[in-house]
């Protein structure tokens, strides 16, 4: 879907590896970009695949321990945060770098972290609430901290369900607003994560402090927005 | 009652049984290669871990459930899964960082209203006690469980020899505090040492054991070696591990858990299905190596008949 691109003014060292005769011309800055995606894409789904990897050989060959459910819970709910995490960071990477492919890593991201809460939700409702609704709904209404995991959960369904190109078309503007909802269920999750453990709040701790870097990052960003949107009402691109 | 008490006389020397049918093939494997190992490297330490592993279990053990037919957990189970933060908050943690620590010698400060205080031996408090195992449900506030054989004696045999006096209405115990062996108590995830107390005839109950050791051997480092408290019918975080202190008080000591969150922790902590923790229910319990939490949890831990008078008169809700 090249589409037509400017001359990349800033490019950092770190994404051309061959140096500035690279960027000699348009042409070619579009075929190392289409390869540099193509890498990147291939190192996030080995990336996002391997603590699923891990989990699956973990429990057939028996290193996750005595009580493997507890296991299984913590690590994929740890790698949908940090992928959530990850995702956020998508826009900043891009705007710091000024390398607008990054962007196409964004989907990618979003649905591994997706896939993650998906697998951390089923393995609660299986083997904590044995498949009893009754339980799980006492549970999601008396216990905080399941509140909003699962509020977090189940706003990022229909990220998940609009991630296609078709749903970002049909939807247009209204596609990025609903999409605002990810920092909504990062917060969540974070909360969820250090509402749960008993003592040692150092990890999420951790988490909410790069949370909040990528959250702050944004604010003027959003500022500026209001003020333009104030005097041209229509005006609204991703961020 | 629920306990089942054997000597050590029981054990016929002929009869002993390799502990590859406790350990689990695979581990005795691991095991034997690491022994190799050592050997090849001129007999180096062992990790305690390994040493633990590699103790003899005694034969009692075979097909030996509790007196609810309920199955024994393994010696690795009960050996690598263990909250010990003064090892690390991860439940393998204590296993993997406990090997520095140095169980013996070993002294206990016997402080307080009592007749004979002083600081005792470890040897000297064990000489005089007839050891046996005690087959106990242990269940964690975390909502898992396990069946545990533990080896010990109980609590009021060493508190009947150093005679407390009237004003010693509740016993409080403390942790060794030794930072370079105990990682975690360089941070501050909980405030050091370790405290845990129980009213006086919580103390002198006699389902309240003193522990040193598992399956009839040695209690590992990450199992509170050399002594712990084990109260079966109370959530286990009151079991408190490797023990320099107990004294004999007046007041109610804070313990180290509610200290650290009051709103969620108390003194008596009780197990009981009817008061949640305030984020979790205490309803039902996982009752480990199962995968499901469907077990239902027993109002004190099953212990019901042989403790609830103690409570008589008192609103459980109110005092957790």
């Amino acid at each position: 879907m090249a589409m037509p691109r400017k001359f990349l003014t800033f490019t950092p060292g770190w994404t051309f590896t061959a140096g500035s005769k690279l960027h000699s011309t348009i042409g070619s800055n579009i075929v190392i970009q289409k390869h540099q995606i193509l890498v990147c894409k291939i190192a996030i789904w080995i990336a996002a695949l391997s603590p699923g990897s891990w989990l699956v050989a973990g429990l057939f060959l028996g290193w996750l321990g005595p009580n493997p459910i507890e296991t299984l819970t913590h690590i994929t709910g740890m790698t949908t945060l940090v992928l959530l995490l990850v995702t956020l960071s998508i826009t900043p990477l891009r705007r710091i770098t000024g390398w607008n492919g990054a962007i196409r890593l964004r989907r990618p991201l979003g649905l591994f972290a997706f896939f993650y809460a998906l697998i951390h939700f089923n393995i609660w409702f299986v083997f904590d609430q044995v498949f009893n609704w009754r339980w799980m709904v006492e549970d999601i209404i008396e216990r905080p901290y399941i509140t909003v995991g699962f509020s977090a959960f189940i706003i990022l369904i229909p990220l998940a369900l609009t991630s296609t190109k078709g749903w970002m078309r049909r939807l247009g503007v209204r596609w990025t607003k609903i999409h605002r909802g990810i920092y909504l269920a990062a917060t969540l999750g974070v909360i969820h994560y250090y509402w749960l453990v008993k003592a040692d709040v150092r990890l999420p701790l951790l988490l909410a402090f790069f949370l909040s870097l990528l959250l702050v990052y944004r604010v003027p960003g959003w500022l500026k927005k209001r003020r333009r949107t104030i005097a041209r009402p229509q005006g609204s691109d991703i961020t | 009652m629920i306990i089942r008490s054997k000597k050590a006389s029981d054990i016929s020397s002929s009869e002993i049984t390799p502990s590859e049918i406790y350990l689990g093939r695979r581990r005795f494997i691991r095991d034997a290669g690491l022994g190799l190992a050592t050997l090849a490297l001129g007999g180096a330490a062992l990790p305690n871990e390994i040493t633990a592993q590699s103790q003899e279990i005694p034969p009692r053990f075979r097909n030996l459930k509790s007196e609810l037919g309920e199955e024994l957990n393994s010696y690795r189970d009960i050996t690598t899964y263990n909250n010990f933060y003064e090892f690390g908050t991860d439940k393998r943690d204590p296993s993997r960082n406990s090997d520095e620590f140095e169980p013996q010698p070993w002294t206990i400060s016997i402080e307080g209203h009592v007749n004979k205080p002083g600081n005792y031996e470890l040897d000297d408090i064990l000489a005089p006690v007839t050891m046996e195992d005690r087959i106990y449900r242990l269940r964690c506030v975390e909502a898992w469980s396990m069946v545990i054989p533990w080896y010990g004696f109980p609590l009021a045999e060493l508190i009947k020899r150093v005679e407390p006096t009237g004003n010693a209405k509740f016993v409080r115990f403390e942790t060794v505090y030794r930072p370079e062996q105990m990682p975690y108590q360089k941070t501050g995830v909980l405030p050091w040492p370790y405290v845990e107390g129980l009213r006086i005839d919580e103390a002198m109950h006699p389902l309240t054991t003193l522990v040193t050791g598992i399956y009839g051997t040695e209690l590992p480092n990450q199992n509170g070696a050399p002594l712990r408290l084990i109260i079966p019918w109370k959530y286990g975080f009151k079991g408190i591990k490797s023990i320099v202190k107990i004294e004999f008080v007046e007041e109610m000591p804070t313990n180290t858990w509610k200290m650290a969150n009051s709103f969620e922790y108390g003194f008596y902590s009780n197990v009981n299905p009817e008061v949640s923790h305030p984020r979790w229910s205490q309803a039902r319990e996982r009752r480990l190596p199962s995968l499901f939490k469907s077990h239902e949890t027993l109002m004190f831990n099953g212990y019901a008949e042989e403790v609830s008078h103690l409570y008589a008169g008192m609103d459980l809700h109110r005092w957790k």
